[in-house]
């Protein structure tokens, strides 16, 4: 119901201008603003504080694996991110390879097969998981994890030696890109899983009962109907937990044994990520070091902003079939 | 094709609770069989029994027999996955998948039995679903288009072109036409019309004149009370069950003097 004043010329009607919406819009419209103005203040730090190390680079950034950048003002700085930024795309996919199938099968076993207590003791259990400091998921990988691990990496390489992922010598430490992405793997898993026990808890009934009215086993009727319906939230749910494990710090920089180069062998010690070499190398940054990691910083911002932006697409390219 | 159903001393719950009390009738091949009655009087529960759907419900089951031919479909050997590929089901909402096309959406359950399948196999079966389905000629051109595109009048066609799609022995439609227009609905009760020549087919409905229109034989549930077992009350010719019923409460309700 508005009230609209009765002059003669016409004109779309007007609503009363109430001031709980006025104030409630304003404060509505002033959020969205402020969100764009942190990221663009964010980028612009980025850009600006990056550009003194970056001019006076004399290796190229995006090619160059060494970190020489704490020189003193008359020597110049040779740096690069190749080998940090590889590290880092590694770790993450990695993490993503091993979290998604498990938490797909998570939230599937959640939302279909498990009675219906065990299902909420469960769910509960997976959103605990999340709540679990970064630093503690660095101690128990680096305490505990890495030496159960060392055995299984032993078989890996004896048997599935000749893929290059998995070529020894292995480390005998354990402190290696696999263990590394395997912590990862579990610190985003409960995202996943509740993002897509979420989506398949929300596929209508009427889909679910058409598949099971033709016939199909529950497996047949979960791949007809509710992974087809699900699969854009769980690409969502796997892209927010490879931002994660993309900027993920503390539990890499615990685990991980770095050293700057671009090695494929998961189960030798090298590699390192851009997050953790950041916090690593800060408190020793000197002359162009504290600005050179910050360029290195805006790379994994772009990393990120490019992997998101990608999932967006993947989303929706299928929008026609999922409405 | 079409087989007949014989149900006897049915009981139907939902965990503890009585939905529908000792339902006995004989649903004849080849023929239309509406059941009427008012809302929550059991008609669509013992409708989801009729092919085992009901089940998928937690807590749900049933005691009595239910013959499909000469196959009991509640004995224990029998798998519900196999009754429910000879006992199709329409829906009351339509309800394509809506991640497929239309020509998926029709093969869906063929792929369900028979994962390799030659192309022009697909099509064969895909093109004499949406004939028998009256669609053919409306999507002949957008197979690969989401069913989800269409009208709602052909969404319920095509849910119907994926149920005959498998040549099942019978089809249950629960209320089919309840979210359609008057134009949609005259198509799908045309369909239905054509359907019995080779399915046994069981129509729940609101609509009376529907069920007048369409049926051969009708059911007639009620309610004892609230808080009471649905019933069946009475069930006969279409014709005698709406000019001159047995019972008094059937004769109320069809004439609209109820409750």
């Amino acid at each position: 119901m508005t009230t609209t004043d009765s002059s003669t010329t016409p004109r779309a009607p007007k609503g009363k201008r109430r001031i709980g919406d006025v104030v409630f819009g304003n404060t509505a419209r002033g959020s969205g603003i402020l969100i764009l103005a942190i990221l663009a203040g964010v980028a612009a730090f980025l850009i600006i504080q990056s550009f003194d190390a970056l001019s006076a680079n004399t290796a190229n950034f995006l090619t160059t694996t060494e970190w020489d950048a704490n020189t003193d003002a008359d020597e110049e700085p040779a740096f690069g991110v190749a080998a940090l930024a590889f590290g880092t795309v590694l770790a993450a996919a990695l993490a993503l390879v091993i979290a998604t199938p498990i938490a797909v099968g998570i939230a599937l076993f959640i939302a279909y097969y498990a009675p219906r207590r065990l299902a909420s003791l469960l769910g509960y259990i997976v959103d605990l998981l999340a709540a679990i400091p970064s630093v503690v998921y660095g101690l128990w990988g680096i305490g505990y994890l890495v030496q159960e691990l060392t055995p299984f990496y032993q078989w890996l390489s004896d048997y599935l030696g000749w893929i290059p992922l998995f070529a020894g010598p292995i480390s005998t430490t354990g402190r290696t890109m696999m263990s590394a992405g395997i912590v990862l793997a579990v610190m985003i898993l409960p995202i996943i899983t509740a993002i897509s026990r979420d989506v398949f808890l929300q596929v209508p009934r009427g889909h679910r009962e058409a598949a099971l009215a033709l016939g199909a086993t529950r497996w047949e009727m979960i791949r007809m109907a509710v992974l087809p319906f699900g699969r854009p939230g769980v690409i969502g749910g796997a892209m927010l937990g490879l931002g994660r494990a993309l900027g993920e710090t503390m539990a890499v920089a615990m685990i991980l044994s770095p050293a700057l180069i671009i090695s494929p062998h998961l189960l030798q010690s090298g590699n390192q990520t851009i997050a953790a070499h950041i916090a690593l190398q800060y408190p020793e940054a000197t002359g162009h070091g504290v600005s050179a990691l910050i360029a290195a910083g805006l790379v994994l911002f772009a990393i990120t902003l490019v992997v998101n932006m990608a999932a967006r697409y993947v989303v929706a390219r299928r929008k026609e079939f999922s409405e | 094709m079409a087989k007949r159903i014989d149900v006897s001393g049915l009981n139907v719950y939902y965990g503890d609770f009585l939905a529908v009390e000792d339902v006995s009738m004989t649903i004849e091949p080849r023929a239309v069989t509406a059941f009427i009655g008012s809302s929550g009087c059991g008609k669509s529960t013992f409708l989801r029994t009729l092919n085992r759907m009901h089940e998928v419900a937690p807590n749900a089951r049933v005691d009595g027999k239910v013959m499909l031919d000469d196959l009991d479909i509640y004995a224990p050997e029998v798998d519900p996955v196999a009754v429910r590929r000879e006992i199709g089901m329409v829906f009351q909402q339509p309800n394509p998948f809506p991640t497929m096309s239309i020509y998926d959406n029709v093969i869906a359950g063929s792929k369900l039995n028979n994962q390799r399948m030659s192309k022009s196999n697909a099509d064969d079966i895909v093109e004499r679903a949406l004939r028998d389905a009256n669609l053919w000629d409306e999507v002949k051109d957008r197979l690969a288009k989401p069913g989800s595109g269409l009208s709602g009048g052909q969404q319920q066609r095509l849910c119907i072109a994926r149920a005959v799609a498998v040549q099942p022995e019978v089809l249950l439609m629960d209320e089919p036409c309840s979210a359609l227009d008057p134009i949609s609905t005259l198509a799908i009760e045309d369909l239905i019309a054509s359907l019995k020549e080779n399915y046994t087919i069981c129509i729940v409905t609101h609509n009376m004149q529907q069920a007048a229109r369409v049926s051969d034989q009708t059911a007639f549930f009620n309610l004892a009370g609230t808080g009471q077992p649905g019933r069946l009350i009475e069930m006969g010719e279409t014709n005698k069950i709406f000019t001159k019923p047995d019972k008094k409460e059937t004769e109320n309700y069809i004439t609209g003097r109820f409750g």
